[in-house]
């Protein structure tokens, strides 16, 4: 993206902000531990974790700010914090 | 026309005539004659701008901001503690890239209160991101005006500048002043035309949020455009004197500069003073000079780099101190002079409205040849 003189925006959506950058802890999600039971999408403060055609849970690491929530919930202890180098 | 004018009145004449549309201020001495003088104008109809009657100096910025990004041509004028009561709307004016010219009738910080002259009030906003022009006299302050408006608001700049020339020394002082003409104004000077502007059937917002991976890149982009607006500035100061006779393309200029050794470097009123007793050490077979920086923001470093690479030893008044370090101008001289192995001396003098005369210019040039002197001139070391 540009920059537009002055910081100067349209009207926009906090979509528009993707908040992946502020990461430091990546949540990487096994499917193989996962029951499917959709506490990572509820909890998820983003709204980032989406289901696919096959039931696996999927965040959209674009928005992910790796607030660590899921993880902690997580039943089956199936998604883990990594630290993320960039 | 030649007229007698007070510098603050010619100052509002000069504002009248570029037409501003908002005019926002509170009045602080020295500056009260010039926003006075705007009320008055107003008042009258003879300057058809809103005058926005505010409770302080930061009220009085915020309303230019606004004002510059709903698209219209703004002054404001204040000085030392006004100046500080506006600092975050200072900076906010550069970073939202908004053309407000601020006159600055330069009075020394408190405290102790002081409401006499020393340029410390924008000198310690030099880091805002605004232009800063220095008048030495009343022409200048005057003109200097017209030539901030062209050079803010050319779209390729974009910036706000402060006009300032010191207060009471050339405020309050009676000098003649060639006054243009409102035709000849408006010639030079055209409408303002905003790059973009607030439009509620087009909506926009200024200033916007700006995360770690796009801030530096903003910040790089005002530091360019500040540094690129030296060609404006020389292009509009020598349109200005292919019009009216008073070419202000140059952002420093010389005087007795030839054959130089010692060379003196002043920003402000005190260049009359020192151009007066170069003529006296030069009668006396003294080879010195004069260096006027008239725009102090951008920095003109290459420019004083190059008139400066012949001589022998250079001393720069500073009417401003760094507190704990030296003088805000002696630093970036001597760093525009690095590795010409040139002395530079710092000399920080006149605070507070201290008067400074000839023969103290004189005494100061002879300790630089003699390699002696401190930071401090004029000190009253009886009171210490």
């Amino acid at each position: 993206m540009a920059l537009a003189i002055g910081c100067r925006a349209r009207p926009g959506k906090a979509r528009d902000n993707r908040t992946g950058s502020w990461r430091v802890f990546k949540p990487i999600f096994d499917d193989a531990r996962c029951s499917k039971c959709g506490m990572c999408r509820t909890i998820c403060s983003e709204g980032c974790v989406t289901e696919d055609a096959e039931g696996r849970f999927i965040p959209d690491y674009a928005y992910c700010k790796g607030c660590g929530m899921c993880a902690a919930e997580c039943p089956k202890d199936a998604i883990e914090m990594k630290q993320e180098e960039k | 026309m030649m007229q007698m004018l007070e510098g603050s009145h010619a100052v509002a004449e000069a504002v009248k005539m570029s037409r501003p549309q908002v005019v926002s201020a509170y009045p602080i001495t020295p500056q009260t004659h010039i926003v006075e003088a705007l009320a008055e104008m107003v008042a009258n109809c003879e300057l058809d701008a809103e005058y926005i009657t505010v409770e302080n100096e930061l009220s009085a910025l915020s309303s230019c901001v606004g004002a510059s990004a709903a698209g219209s041509r703004t002054y404001s004028a204040t000085t030392s503690q006004g100046l500080m009561l506006m600092a975050e709307v200072v900076f906010n004016a550069a970073g939202m890239r908004l053309p407000i010219i601020m006159s600055i009738a330069n009075r020394a910080m408190g405290a102790p209160l002081s409401i006499w002259n020393d340029m410390q009030d924008s000198i310690s906003l030099r880091d805002a991101g605004w232009l800063q022009f220095y008048a030495e006299d009343n022409q200048e302050a005057t003109d200097l005006h017209y030539i901030a408006y062209k050079v803010a608001e050319d779209h390729t700049i974009q910036l706000p500048a402060f006009v300032c020339f010191d207060g009471f020394i050339l405020s309050h002082t009676y000098e003649p002043v060639d006054m243009l003409t409102q035709e000849e104004v408006d010639r030079f000077l055209p409408k303002f035309t905003p790059h973009q502007r607030l439009d509620a059937a087009d909506p926009i917002s200024f200033g916007m949020y700006a995360t770690p991976e796009y801030y530096l890149e903003f910040r790089y982009e005002m530091d360019k455009a500040l540094k690129q607006s030296k060609d404006v500035i020389a292009k509009a100061g020598k349109e200005f004197g292919t019009m009216f006779g008073r070419d202000y393309s140059a952002l420093v200029e010389g005087y007795r500069l030839e054959d130089a050794e010692t060379v003196i470097v002043t920003m402000g009123s005190l260049g009359g003073t020192v151009k007066d007793a170069i003529d006296e050490m030069r009668a006396d077979g003294k080879k010195v000079g004069q260096l006027k920086i008239r725009v102090y923001r951008p920095f003109p470093a290459e420019e004083i780099a190059k008139m400066l690479s012949h001589v022998k030893r250079v001393v720069v008044l500073d009417k401003n101190i760094s507190i704990g370090s030296k003088g805000a101008v002696g630093l970036e001289v001597r760093d525009a002079l690095y590795g010409l192995r040139i002395p530079v001396r710092n000399v920080v003098l006149g605070l507070g409205g201290r008067d400074v005369r000839k023969r103290n210019i004189r005494e100061i040039v002879t300790q630089t040849e003699k390699g002696q002197g401190e930071l401090f001139y004029g000190l009253r070391t009886e009171v210490l």
